[in-house]
């Protein structure tokens, strides 16, 4: 019997887990997918945001203002990386500069510290690539950069190391609620069947739907598709700072920002789909956001592009976040609608989930063995010339490089197969190591990455994955000897 | 910290030639470096025939063409560590290398070769829109896996590109039981050896279809087809109306090759746009003295006799720097891609140093029948015409050469003392112009 069954392994239920770790309770995320965060947390902007954007009184402004500085601590105690940049939003025109300052006294409304409006010295000054066209800009000093896959795991590794349980390919098909009235449920998968107390529905696209299967209230979340081009890192020093335009109705609009590691990130752009699952690309949509970024950014390469990508966003009918006990299923709460800031939020969504919880009569007991920190992975590039000649004496598998873009080490990449949670696939390594997110995108290192899963995991090799599932990545052995030699003949015997 | 007269980085064709032909020009402290578990670069995955025909006059596969080269070095005592990555070169030639057995390795070079090979362009590059499934693999990944693994990535495969290794895989997925389903290829010819899509499209029955590409994959977990469609010759874009779904399993990407030269960068070795390797002279020195390069790290060949031609010279002349002080060269003649050309290598021509002969590797930016080829140098004095030459066909997917002598260079720069620039141009002029001086 669990306390709580978190539905949904982004980086909602995983904050939520790790933030229900701190108490006596017994917890579990179930995920669909083979690993954590591979829906809209593995494809978003990876902004920590100011907050200056959200309608006063709003969740979204509320939890956005609250989780922002939470990212400090959270980021010291989990080893993520996190880089406070700053952000600007730029006006093009002088008729946007209405909209900044619409956008300032929103963000004081809002209780945003360290904003400025910039004149054109000013902006030139911090952003010297940006549009001749950009007049003026809204700076957000405590506005950053972080991998939000990278949170993710460490928010589930740091909840699993603190008792919460975790199972993957493990598709929520039906909740029951066994009386009706007291918090008390079945939640059935293909394999799984798991009785307990509260739900929290953190199933992001899909919570929609989640609440339904439950008997929850009825709500609509639309997805809808944001596409990003992922561009190389020598270009990644042509924005210092996270760069939007002034926002429209259907979002914030295409932003051009650094990444923690050092590339170029432009996107999104924003459109309703009807297949939650429809993550694909466009010519269209790649198209519209490389124009899109131009308009702030003129001078980056769009050829230098390293791979592009679709997020969905959940977008909620009444645009808040939809955090709440729901008004006809006793016991379970929703973590729903967590579109932009979500990612911003969520620190501020768990505690918030937690309190719901225990008011809805979930008692929390602080633990007194809750252990906050994440024990830091090793990083063979990050490290200098002396600490590297030490690890590799220490550990040899640190000396063979089998990402040759992004230099990951076989250390890395068994440290990241054997660490709590440990990566199952190749695009489980890739987001805990950065194998294979370099230029050649792992062209040189997936047969490596895969020979090193295969041992690690003590499976064949065609029983690897990209990503779980029938995602599979070889189709079989090739032909024996006996067999190829009597086609060989057609050939003169040299293929 | 150890100490080389040389230290060549890559244990391809291109770096085995360097290390040789360096021994051979009396350089003894040689140090290869190989990241991969074995010598030879990429040949050790190109099981097919067709390698040497040029250097050796004989037609060998990828890995005997590759054995020659290792065993040349192995019975000079050429040192060679492998798997072994080198970090960093630094413009004072320190090299900054690990492996498991030693760590750490700070290695000083009186010179270096660069000979890092190249790497497959990705999906990522040519903007493939759809869904990122398994399945999708470059050409040359595939090729490894069959070769070397020993494992099929697919059963029933469509190529994008025309590029030598994807008519290469297409016809050894086919032995191994794959159905080929189709080459693409986005421009009006392809950018492969002749010879191969004879031996491996037209001898197997794959259909190559040119003016067309991939508009969308498709597939959430293993891919499932693609969306391909006819494209505009003129604009390269997807005409409306001509998708077509085609089922698939795999989808190997052929779609061109890049030199890898982040090392090159990390060293301040200026890099030419358009071939994004070294700029370099007939030796094969690259900007940064005592730094040199050859192969596919300089620009892409679709031979490997003349990777190994390039290797060569460049183990010459990092020899040369080594062994003998070295005046400072006074004249230098920039070479220069005119009308119809894309690139001409090498950059910078050292006439005072240059070799009796030298070769110019250029590519034409489209298809040229019947057409004369024109390579004309400039002075201070005005244009002369070092030779032409019409040749019956041009394509883009073939290097061409051109061969200048010493005597000739010198007889056109006559009492040139550089105080004026030079430039060598190599063009395709359109038929009428007048090029005679």
């Amino acid at each position: 019997m669990y306390d709580v069954v978190v539905i949904g392994g982004g980086v909602i239920g995983c904050s939520i887990a790790r933030e229900l770790s701190r108490y006596a309770l017994r917890v579990c995320v179930v995920e669909k997918e083979a690993d954590v965060g591979c829906g809209t947390s593995k494809a978003n902007s990876a902004i920590i945001h100011a907050g200056y954007d959200a309608a006063p009184g709003s969740l979204k402004a509320k939890l956005n203002v609250e989780g922002n500085p939470l990212f400090t601590e959270l980021c010291q105690d989990l080893a993520v990386p996190f880089k406070r940049t700053g952000s600007i939003v730029v006006a093009l025109d002088e008729k946007e500069v209405a909209d900044l300052e619409a956008l300032y006294e929103r963000g004081r409304k809002n209780r945003v510290p360290g904003l400025r409006l910039l004149d054109q010295t000013a902006l030139r000054a911090l952003e010297p690539h940006i549009s001749d066209q950009a007049v003026a800009a809204l700076y957000a000093e405590t506005a950053g950069i972080i991998c939000p896959f990278t949170l993710t795991i460490a928010l589930a590794e740091n909840a699993y190391a603190n008792g919460v349980e975790f199972f993957f390919n493990a598709e929520v098909k039906k909740v029951y609620a066994l009386r009706p009235g007291a918090p008390r449920f079945l939640v059935k998968t293909d394999h799984l069947c798991l009785e307990t107390r509260y739900i929290v529905n953190a199933a992001g696209v899909h919570a929609d739907n989640i609440s339904r299967l439950a008997g929850g209230d009825s709500f609509y979340l639309t997805p809808r598709r944001g596409e990003y081009c992922l561009l190389d890192k020598d270009q990644g020093s042509l924005a210092r700072t996270v760069i939007f335009q002034v926002p429209t109705k259907m979002g914030k609009g295409v932003l051009v920002a650094p990444t923690i590691e050092g590339n170029l990130l432009i996107g999104p752009n924003a459109h309703n789909i009807e297949d939650k699952e429809d993550t694909g690309t466009t010519a269209a949509g790649l198209a519209e956001i490389i124009a899109g970024a131009k308009r702030a950014l003129p001078s980056f390469d769009a050829q230098k592009t390293i791979t592009s990508f679709a997020g969905l966003r959940a977008v909620p009918p009444q645009r808040d976040f939809l955090i709440y006990a729901d008004s006809k299923v006793k016991g379970l709460i929703h973590a729903a609608g967590i579109e932009s800031p979500g990612l911003t939020a969520a620190p501020a969504v768990a505690k918030l989930v937690r309190e719901i919880l225990a008011a809805d009569g979930l008692k929390c007991k602080p633990k007194r063995n809750f252990n906050p920190q994440r024990p830091p992975v090793i990083r063979f590039s990050d490290l200098s010339f002396e600490e590297q000649s030490k690890l590799v004496r220490r550990d040899p598998s640190y000396g063979r490089i089998i990402c040759r873009c992004e230099t990951v080490t076989e250390g890395e990449i068994i440290a990241a197969i054997r660490r709590p949670l440990g990566a199952r696939d190749l695009d489980g390594v890739k987001r805990r190591t950065r194998a294979g997110m370099g230029r050649c995108q792992g062209g040189f290192c997936s047969p490596r990455v895969m020979e090193l899963l295969a041992r690690e995991l003590k499976l064949p090799l065609t029983q690897v994955t990209k990503q779980g599932g029938s995602s599979y990545l070889l189709a079989g052995p090739t032909k024996a000897p006996e067999e190829t030699g009597k086609k060989g003949a057609t050939n003169n015997g040299s293929l | 910290m150890e100490a080389y007269d040389l230290v060549v980085i890559g244990a391809g064709p291109a770096g085995l030639a360097a290390a040789v032909a360096a021994y051979e020009a009396g350089v003894k402290k040689i140090l290869l470096i190989e990241r991969d578990r074995e010598p030879g670069g990429i040949l050790e995955q190109c099981i097919h025939n067709g390698f040497g025909l040029f250097y050796f006059g004989e037609d060998l596969t990828g890995p005997e063409y590759a054995a020659r080269f290792i065993q040349r070095v192995q019975e000079r005592g050429i040192a060679i560590k492998l798997n072994t990555m080198v970090l960093e070169v630094t413009p004072d030639k320190w090299i900054i290398a690990v492996n498991k057995a030693d760590g750490l390795l700070k290695i000083k070079a009186k010179a270096v070769v660069l000979a890092m090979g190249c790497r497959e362009r990705t999906r990522g590059a040519i903007f493939i829109p759809g869904t990122r499934p398994a399945g999708v693999i470059t050409a040359g990944t595939a090729q490894r896996f069959v070769n070397m693994e020993g494992y099929l990535p697919g059963k029933e495969v469509v190529i994008l590109g025309s590029g030598d290794i994807g008519l290469i895989m297409a016809r050894r997925l086919t032995l191994e039981g794959a159905k080929v389903k189709m080459v693409l290829e986005l421009l009006p010819y392809s950018s492969g050896l002749t010879r191969n899509i004879v031996q491996c499209l037209q001898d197997f029955g794959i259909p190559l279809l040119f003016n067309h590409t991939v508009v969308a994959i498709h597939g959430r977990q293993r891919i499932t087809g693609v969306t391909i469609a006819e494209v505009d010759p003129a604009t390269k874009k997807p005409k409306p109306g001509t998708e077509r779904l085609v089922s698939c399993d795999t989808l190997l990407l052929s779609v061109g090759l890049i030199p890898e030269n982040e090392l090159s960068r990390q060293a301040g070795i200026a890099l030419d746009p358009v071939t994004k390797g070294p700029v370099v002279d007939d030796g094969m020195a690259t900007s940064v003295e005592g730094i040199f390069a050859g192969g596919n790290v300089v620009h892409v060949h679709d031979l490997v006799d003349n990777v190994t031609r390039e290797g060569e010279i460049a183990g010459r002349s990092a020899a040369r720097y080594i062994l003998t002080a070295k005046p400072v060269p006074s004249l230098k003649i920039n070479t220069k891609a005119g009308a119809g050309v894309t690139y001409v290598v090498p950059q910078l021509i050292h006439p005072q140093q240059m070799a009796e002969e030298l070769v110019l590797s250029f590519r034409v930016n489209q298809v040229f029948k019947d057409q004369k080829l024109v390579v004309a140098l400039a002075t201070g004095q005005g244009h002369k015409i070092l030779g032409t030459k019409k040749r019956m066909i041009m394509v883009p997917g073939e290097m061409q050469e051109f061969k200048v002598k010493k005597e000739d260079l010198w007889a056109a720069l006559g009492q040139e003392d550089g105080s004026s620039p030079l430039e060598l141009t190599v063009s395709v002029p359109e038929e009428g112009e007048d090029h005679d001086v």
